[in-house]
């Protein structure tokens, strides 16, 4: 059987978000196109309702955008009256005259840091809503919900400040800033049951479509022009659905034909790998995501 | 079945040093079926490498490359599981000397604390610290699990032994709380989720048991008071709600309804709660609620940090607070400085104006005075810049403690308790 959503973690993020809109004086809400961060836009609009949500949304973009997600991206925007900053890994790219990963691995992942703290500096960010999640990874299980980066976008675990009761504490020194992460205490399927009873609309890609993929890894890798093929390496067609949605180059799909919401979590409830057994940049070394974090990832 | 009702239970579990709660989690965990397929892999690949023979679960939560190097746990984690009837979060924090403050702040989270006692070392300094650290947060729950029976043999008598020794010393602290003791062995798998016949003098519960039938706190709550703490005041100056005047903020203990008296401890002015609201849906009454926004009849001076309290209840407004303090950062407390009281959502300056006393954890006794330094528990007086409602701490109301930071660094230096 299958928990349902426990109504506390909704209030406890709400909570997470008026704390950081009273501490900072510019908070941004970092927009992955993911399900994670489509759930954060709308506990953001509850948080401040009847008030717009006063901070804008920013999209570090890859340019290796699912279509998909930029339109679902766009329409929300639009219907919620949201502010939306895109920064484009591309510009970091021509500005500092960076050489691009090449082969058939080849991923702009870690240029979104770049892009990302340049970003924050320019705006003045002081405070960036994330939607990671602890359940994820063992390296997030460790991270406090107000977590502090130095000047050089770095976390250091040993350092962090201790969070007791719900007292959150964000004052910072001068080149410091803060991610804060709402959900931090949801698990997936905590996500998956919060938009189902609350019918929160996600791009196309999450349910079961056709389209060109190629196998590669024991992983299936949607056919892209971003994605080197190797010798030998097909593209075919084949029902398949994304059970994260980032980057086109870092993100595998699951053979699959749930078309429904309420087929989609029947096949999460029932599967076996983990959510991020499905992101490509996680399998390349088993601490990769805390070395990215210490780097500044989010 | 009530979709908007999921028990959800917060524990906190604390050890020392290689008494095997890593392995512990992993084996809730594993039982529990909430590893998946590709984890488990990792897992047994890794117990490969390393040339072991058995499922190595504690490699499920030892995370950090600078632990596994070292084989130890530095800081809180978080890990989730469920059971049919509830969801578990659990906040497992390591338990060298040097860590209190972790295990201070897992704990302050956590409606259930699990201590673990290796039954080979019985009790240990640790253990002493972690028993004390439940009795400070006042957790109405306990569960002493003396892990690694197999290597006992599963004697009766060892882990008779080490509860008399605990019993002793609840009763020299004077926790209390409820205390569950519980025989038995997270490598084997016996006593956490079943009983495998090597305990067949211990009826049970097991650990799994024990810990989907324990009360929540809304269930144990007491007849308290209604003590609701503004957070964000909305006011959306817009088309079409120019006047909208709502004041988010946390409904920590008691009830509250519409039509409902309060008064601004702060100030002493009342008004009448006109309505209240979640994000534009109305509710008439409600209990304990983090996000809460309440509309009044009148234009009164409230913000960010008051708190409100039923109308015909006195404010405990002051200046002068006695407090239990645990120190948790590295950097001491030097005498005449400022620091910075967070309660709540409120925040004031202060001083530290004396030390009464401190407690010697290795024999559990006050000593008058003492320093202010990693890891200490004392209890001291304050002087507040400017008056807060400050209730006597209590785990049912949180809203009592409050944290100390510093004023140029920023870091959180303590956690305090006031005293009535």
């Amino acid at each position: 059987m299958s928990p349902n959503f426990p109504r506390e973690l909704e209030n406890e993020a709400i909570y997470i978000f008026r704390e950081a809109v009273e501490q900072f004086k510019h908070p941004v809400l970092l927009f992955s196109g993911g399900k994670d961060s489509i759930a954060l836009v709308q506990l953001a609009i509850r948080a401040f309702y009847p008030a717009k949500v006063p901070f804008p949304l920013m999209h570090i973009d890859t340019g290796h955008n699912f279509p998909e997600a930029l339109a679902f991206r766009d329409e929300m925007v639009q219907k919620f009256g949201l502010d939306l900053i895109v920064e484009k890994v591309e510009d970091t790219i021509q500005e500092q005259g960076i050489i691009e990963e090449k082969g058939p691995y080849a991923s702009r992942n870690a240029l979104q840091s770049i892009t990302l703290l340049d970003a924050i500096e320019k705006h003045k960010f002081d405070a960036c809503f994330g939607g990671a999640r602890r359940d994820e990874e063992k390296a997030r299980a460790k991270e406090r919900i107000f977590s502090v980066r130095d000047d050089f976008g770095q976390w250091s675990p040993e350092q962090q400040r201790p969070e007791l009761f719900n007292m959150l504490n964000g004052s910072i020194q001068t080149g410091e800033n803060v991610r804060v992460f709402p959900i931090s205490n949801w698990t997936e399927w905590d996500v998956w049951n919060y938009i189902k009873e609350e019918e929160i609309a996600l791009p196309s890609l999450y349910f079961a479509h056709e389209r060109e993929v190629f196998h590669r890894d024991g992983m299936i890798w949607p056919a892209s022009p971003y994605i080197q093929m190797s010798k030998g390496e097909e593209t075919h067609r084949q029902i398949v659905r994304f059970r994260t949605v980032g980057d086109m180059t870092c993100t595998a799909a699951v053979a699959s034909d749930a078309r429904s919401m309420e087929d989609v979590m029947g096949e999460i409830w029932a599967a076996k790998i983990s959510e991020r057994g499905a992101r490509i940049d996680d399998q390349r070394s088993e601490a990769a995501m805390e070395e990215r974090k210490l780097n500044g990832y989010f | 079945m009530d979709i908007f009702k999921m028990d959800l239970l917060r524990i906190a579990t604390s050890g020392s040093v290689d008494d095997g709660k890593s392995t512990l989690i992993g084996r809730l965990l594993y039982e529990t079926k909430q590893i998946p397929e590709d984890k488990l892999q990792a897992i047994e690949s890794a117990s490969f490498k390393r040339g072991l023979d058995f499922l190595d679960l504690s490699l499920l939560t030892d995370g950090l490359i600078a632990e596994r190097a070292q084989g130890i746990t530095i800081d809180v984690a978080h890990i989730y599981f469920h059971t049919p009837e509830r969801k578990f979060i659990i906040a497992d924090t390591p338990g060298h000397v040097e860590y209190t403050r972790n295990m201070v702040t897992g704990a302050s989270t956590a409606q259930a604390s699990i201590i673990l006692i290796d039954a080979r070392k019985g009790i240990l300094e640790q253990t002493k610290r972690h028993l004390f650290i439940a009795h400070l947060l006042q957790l109405s729950r306990v569960i002493v699990a003396v892990n690694k029976m197999d290597l006992v043999d599963y004697e009766e008598e060892v882990f008779r032994n080490i509860q008399s020794e605990f019993e002793r010393m609840i009763e020299r602290i004077g926790f209390q709380g409820k205390v569950h003791f519980l025989p038995m062995s997270a490598l084997k798998g016996e006593g956490v989720t079943q009983f495998l016949g090597y305990q067949k003098w211990f009826e049970g519960p097991s650990l799994l048991d024990l810990l989907t039938e324990l009360p929540l706190m809304e269930e144990e709550d007491k007849e308290e008071s209604f003590r609701f703490q503004v957070q964000h005041v909305i006011r959306p100056k817009s088309s079409t709600h120019p006047d909208f005047r709502g004041f988010a903020g946390s409904l920590h203990t008691g009830e509250t309804r519409v039509g409902q008296r309060i008064s601004n401890a702060r100030s002493g002015q009342s008004s009448t709660i006109k309505s209240m609201e979640k994000w534009g849906k109305a509710i008439n009454s409600s209990k304990k609620d983090l996000a809460l926004t309440l509309i009044l009849e009148d234009e009164i001076d409230l913000r960010r940090g008051d708190i409100l309290l039923h109308e015909n209840e006195v404010a405990s407004t002051r200046k002068q607070v006695k407090a239990e303090l645990c120190w948790l950062n590295g950097a001491s407390h030097q005498a005449g400085s400022t620091y910075i009281l967070q309660q709540g959502t409120a925040r004031t300056k202060c001083k530290i104006k004396s030390i009464n006393k401190s407690i010697d954890l290795l024999n559990l006794e006050w000593k008058a005075g003492g320093e202010l330094e990693s890891n200490s528990i004392s209890e001291i007086e304050l002087q507040l810049a400017s008056p807060l409602h400050m209730d006597p701490y209590s785990s049912v109301n949180k809203l009592g403690a409050f944290i100390l930071i510093h004023p140029q660094s920023m870091l959180t230096l303590a956690v305090g308790f006031p005293k009535g």
